[in-house]
């Protein structure tokens, strides 16, 4: 597939994975993923846990440095600049660019442990963008605002729970204006009370026409929200296609056999 | 629940309307007649240590209080308290560079800092004081030039640079950096690598998710070993005395010396370490309790 796309295609696209592999020593975690994702489209991977879901994801913000294939965001080359058909590895600032647009949200959310909800948000404003303090400030109690969080703006992440500090997490991706979102299994260590406040922050979001690639297990929030849905087994995509179409007709035998386990 | 159900359940003789009265547990405690034993045996030997101390005809304790107050005794003081001050901050600052060279992808910065720890932490601390001291016996003027030349911009005279005090400093804060990259990179190892990887994937580079994420929260963790360093850093300065260091140490062996005196000035440096020991104690106490911030409910 990635030979025959050409360059005029991939800018339609927000994201175009092409033949992506990845491994670690003997284990071959990625085996060539094919994936495209549109603008303000909503992306559900799904699958068995080692099936290759967060790697994927961690693949296109460059956490992991994939051995073999491509990946597009928004027209760009993920970590190399192409110069007269050869490949340069992009410097650490280059590629640091390459991030403050492609916000993630982390299983464990990963907020700042010595920050307050507010501090965190800053951050990366402050730092990164080069935004003025009270500039960066309005941006976060919005970003809090949007996420329902603007009256914990002061506690530290300990002391919330852990839907308050998802929620807190998507603000501050937010705060950085990015094009796409990244969700690697944002609601997976949550308290099963609390996985609804944040799916309703998600669900809100994918309403206002962000560009989201949602790893999950919640079939719920995919057959809702998803536009497309991928089923990912053994480092593979099985199959993909429109998620409701997908989810109440998989044409896989691991699909259908995977839904059956987890569908009540 | 439907709200019917809701207010039978209340008005039940059970349910929170008729709440049991509150009756204290009155049992016999068990008896540790072990503990009770051995701390009376404790109690009786300790005295018997302080009475044969104080009733000792070889110990004159006017000598001891005397010179609690010496006037180079309380110079000696101020002056152990400078190297152990002066010694931990060279250490500290040069051991978070040593640690975050040591877990840098730079093999060049990794190999610097390994042989740096390999070095100075092997070599005998005695040893290194003596080297410092001695130094203007190996290079007896410092000064910049052209290596492999005779060039020399400009050069002073070694001992006008490295008095016995900044020879001291020296020697104790180089000393102290190898056990500190150690202890700093300890605690960088601490903290949870979702954090850096948080800052990273906002477009953070790694010097600032070292510097405003990892590090801050290095602080936490490092505080209690690094208590320690500074206590023992604290008593290992007695060995600058090897060099006159002028330190408590030096003053106490030297008053010794002049009066034959020996245990009582020691009687008097033994107070003296205790006393500066507990101070820091203290203030490693309320440091810990300031970087625990946010990691309270």
């Amino acid at each position: 597939m990635s030979a025959e796309l050409q360059a005029l295609d991939r800018r339609e696209f927000m994201v175009s994975a092409e033949g992506v592999h990845k491994q670690y020593g003997s284990n071959h975690v990625l085996r060539g993923i094919d994936l495209q994702v549109a603008p303000g489209d909503v992306t559900c991977v799904i699958g068995p846990s080692g099936s290759g879901k967060s790697t994927l994801l961690r693949c296109i913000n460059r956490l992991e440095v994939p051995d073999a294939g491509r990946i597009y965001v928004n027209g760009d080359l993920i970590g190399y600049q192409e110069r007269d058909g050869r490949l340069f590895d992009l410097n650490p600032r280059a590629l640091a660019k390459q991030r403050r647009h492609i916000g993630m949200v982390f299983q464990r959310f990963n907020l700042f442990q010595n920050m307050t909800a507010i501090q965190n948000i800053m951050e990366a404003p402050i730092h990164v963008a080069g935004a003025s303090k009270s500039d960066a400030r309005d941006r976060a109690r919005a970003a809090l605002d949007r996420v329902g969080m603007l009256d914990h703006q002061d506690h530290y992440p300990l002391q919330l729970s852990g839907g308050q500090q998802q929620r807190v997490a998507i603000a501050r991706a937010l705060a950085m204006d990015p094009a796409l979102m990244l969700f690697d299994e944002p609601t997976s260590a949550l308290d099963p009370e609390l996985v609804g406040e944040v799916l309703d922050v998600m669900r809100g979001l994918a309403a206002s026409g962000m560009t989201m690639i949602v790893v999950t297990h919640e079939i719920g929030f995919a057959r809702e929200v998803g536009d497309q849905l991928v089923f990912m087994a053994d480092g593979r995509v099985m199959e993909k296609g429109d998620a409701r179409e997908v989810l109440a007709h998989p044409e896989n035998p691991r699909t259908q056999q995977f839904l059956r386990a987890v569908l009540p | 629940m439907s709200s019917a159900a809701t207010r039978r359940r209340a008005q039940s003789p059970l349910g929170d309307a008729s709440p049991d009265p509150f009756v204290p547990i009155h049992s016999v405690p068990v008896r540790h007649w072990g503990q009770m034993v051995t701390a009376a045996i404790i109690v009786v030997l300790f005295a018997a240590l302080v009475y044969s101390l104080a009733e000792n005809p070889n110990i004159a304790w006017e000598v001891v209080f005397e010179n609690l107050t010496a006037a180079d005794v309380l110079h000696g003081l101020v002056v152990t308290f400078q190297l152990t001050l002066v010694g931990m901050a060279i250490g500290l600052v040069l051991g978070v560079l040593l640690a975050i060279a040591r877990l840098s992808n730079n093999r060049v910065l990794q190999s610097i800092s390994a042989a740096y720890v390999w070095f100075f932490r092997g070599v005998p601390l005695l040893v290194q004081i003596l080297i410092w001291g001695n130094f203007a016996l190996l290079f007896p003027r410092l000064g910049l030039g052209i290596p492999f030349t005779d060039i020399m911009f400009f050069s002073v005279d070694t001992n006008v640079i490295l008095t016995t005090f900044v020879a001291a400093c020296v020697a104790l804060g180089l000393h102290e950096a190898a056990y500190m990259a150690e202890v700093v990179r300890g605690g960088i190892l601490g903290v949870d690598t979702g954090q850096a990887e948080a800052g990273v994937a906002l477009g953070m580079t790694s010097a600032q998710c070292m510097r405003r994420i990892v590090l801050p929260q290095t602080m936490r963790i490092i505080l209690p070993p690094t208590g320690n360093q500074l206590i023992t850093l604290l008593k290992s300065s007695s060995l600058v005395s090897v060099i006159a260091g002028q330190d408590l140490m030096t003053a106490v062996t030297s008053i010794g010396a002049t009066n034959y005196r020996v245990i009582e000035l020691l009687l008097v440096a033994t107070f003296w370490y205790l006393v500066i020991v507990s101070i820091l104690s203290v203030g490693q106490r309320m440091l810990e309790k300031r970087a625990s911030r946010g990691h309270q409910r």
